[in-house]
């Protein structure tokens, strides 16, 4: 046992940050619900909650424990362990790909360097891409284990979609890991900010393409088909009750703001401050302007989300499906060989 | 074949352009219209701080109304149930004794009096109907109730407030319309 040469010091740090990593995200992914409500109403000239707390801020929580107190129901003809699993996995996978983001360069605590980064994987993409894609089994299972046609059949819609949309996002990332050279989030961040421009700038058409793609990844509107209240009654969450179907709509929300940092840290610099010269000043200091920089424009991208989502109305499932492999893959298959063109004749 | 009205647009049919196929610029549009609307000003009466207005024919609920003095001014003639086209209204008449002129403006005078707040329709044909001013719709909004048997009003309900004894609650509940 050599545990005397173990860095505990280490262990507690990251286990610390992993809290507020997952603290961080549930409260976001906790307001993203009322400012979900708040964008809606302004978006159809309402006013939008304000009953509870000033400016209705506590509504969320009061939300929360709503969902509590509700009758928890789970149908006899169910499979109860899958029934259950269902809105776990769900909530696991949202939660589990934030480990590989970085939050921002280094801060020291007591001459302690720490990264604000769980874990930097040279795989980091791909692990994203890989949680994201077991995510579809929170759905699935859903729906398989409710024992209900109706959810059956959205949770297949809504597997289907990820699966196709998951292809073209993967073919548009190939593009832009040929310029950046790396699947580690944390080097395609530092790259961003060490004097070049943002991703964005180079890949435009791949951008939209992720973007298109992570919206629906999400199951956001436009592409919520697997909770289609109109055709298929509710979607794959039609038999859950109480906090389970909380869960549920909760795993969205921390997916979306999942998929908006790592859009951010792709596309938009990560934590870096446009415009200004890291560098030059305090590294402390620039540490924590650059968590805020990139909560910032996660920010900005989970308004964006909300604002396609009171937007645009839903597609038809045939579009859907259309958009995905006659429109999205064959482009980004155009825009990665472009790509692939231009980065050759580079060098 | 001749139109009908002026609104109607022949459609188009015209195939799209790779512009409009793209759908990209149509979506933006979308976009800014939806975001142009976060600032428009919002139609909302937030109810309980603040109140509609109301026209001033607005029926609201109804008062039995009391003269100056304080006296009742039904005499239980029956027109206001006669002309109530939801039969909402029933009263039991019953005659003036001796050392209650304060109470009842004339000699007879509703004993009972009883509106099913379930069935008025709020027409304000009582209100017509009565020869002695006695009754009439107020500005107050019917409130809801949880059991129907409370919404069946009787006199203590709909008795306007005392002018002499309380002139403030009578004030309040007479509101801005003229009842005499």
């Amino acid at each position: 046992m050599n545990l005397l040469v173990f860095d505990w010091a280490l262990l507690i740090e990251k286990l610390v940050l992993i809290a507020i990593i997952i603290s961080i995200s549930l409260v976001v992914a906790m307001y993203a619900t009322y400012g979900e409500r708040k964008v809606a109403a302004w978006m159809q000239d309402r006013v939008g909650p304000n009953r509870a707390g000033p400016f209705g801020l506590l509504q969320p929580l009061a939300d929360g424990l709503k969902l509590f107190f509700k009758e928890e129901i789970i149908p006899n003809s169910s499979n109860k362990f899958l029934f259950i699993l269902g809105p776990s996995l769900a909530m696991l996978t949202a939660m589990m790909t934030c480990a590989v983001v970085p939050w921002g360069s280094q801060i020291k605590i007591a001459g302690r360097a720490i990264d604000l980064q769980v874990a930097d994987i040279n795989i980091g993409i791909l692990y994203v891409f890989g949680v994201v894609s077991m995510g579809v089994y929170g759905i699935m299972i859903g729906g398989w284990a409710s024992n209900n046609k109706f959810s059956l059949m959205a949770a297949l819609r809504g597997a289907s979609q990820v699966i196709s949309y998951e292809l073209a996002m993967g073919i548009s990332l190939i593009a832009l890991l040929m310029i950046t050279g790396s699947l580690s989030l944390k080097t395609i961040a530092e790259q961003q900010i060490n004097g070049h421009w943002w991703n964005i700038v180079y890949q435009p058409v791949g951008f939209l393409i992720f973007f298109v793609c992570a919206l629906a990844e999400c199951n956001r509107a436009p592409f919520d088909l697997s909770e289609a209240e109109s055709e298929l009654n509710m979607g794959y969450h039609q038999e859950y009750s109480s906090m389970k179907l909380g869960f549920f709509l909760f795993a969205e929300y921390i997916n979306m703001f999942i998929s908006s940092v790592i859009m951010a840290t792709l596309f938009f610099g990560g934590y870096d401050i446009p415009f200004v010269n890291e560098s030059k000043f305090d590294p402390q200091l620039m540490a924590v302007l650059g968590v805020v920089s990139l909560m910032a424009k996660t920010l900005i991208f989970i308004f964006v989300f909300m604002w396609i989502r009171w937007t645009l109305p839903r597609f038809r499932y045939d579009q859907l499906m259309n958009l995905g492999w006659k429109g999205l893959i064959p482009l980004a298959l155009v825009n990665m060989l472009v790509t692939a063109v231009v980065v050759l004749s580079r060098q | 074949m001749q139109l009908l009205t002026q609104r109607s647009k022949p459609v188009s049919r015209k195939p799209m352009n790779l512009l409009e196929k793209i759908y990209l610029p149509a979506i933006l549009k979308g976009m800014t219209i939806t975001f142009s609307h976060m600032f428009h000003k919002k139609p909302t009466i937030r109810y309980p701080e603040e109140t509609r207005e109301f026209s001033p024919v607005f029926r609201g609920l109804h008062v039995l109304n009391r003269d100056e003095e304080g006296r009742e001014n039904c005499t239980a003639c029956g027109l206001c149930a006669v002309a109530c086209p939801a039969e909402a209204i029933t009263m039991e008449a019953a005659e003036r004794k001796e050392g209650e002129e304060h109470l009842y403006r004339e000699e007879k005078y509703a004993a009972r009096y009883e509106i099913n707040m379930l069935r008025c329709i709020f027409c304000g044909l009582c209100e017509d109907a009565c020869p002695k001013d006695a009754i009439y719709l107020s500005e107050t909004v019917a409130p809801a109730s949880f059991a129907r048997k409370e919404l069946i009003y009787g006199k203590k309900d709909l008795l306007i407030p005392n002018p002499v004894t309380e002139p403030e609650a009578y004030a309040q509940a007479k509101g801005q319309k003229q009842i005499k």
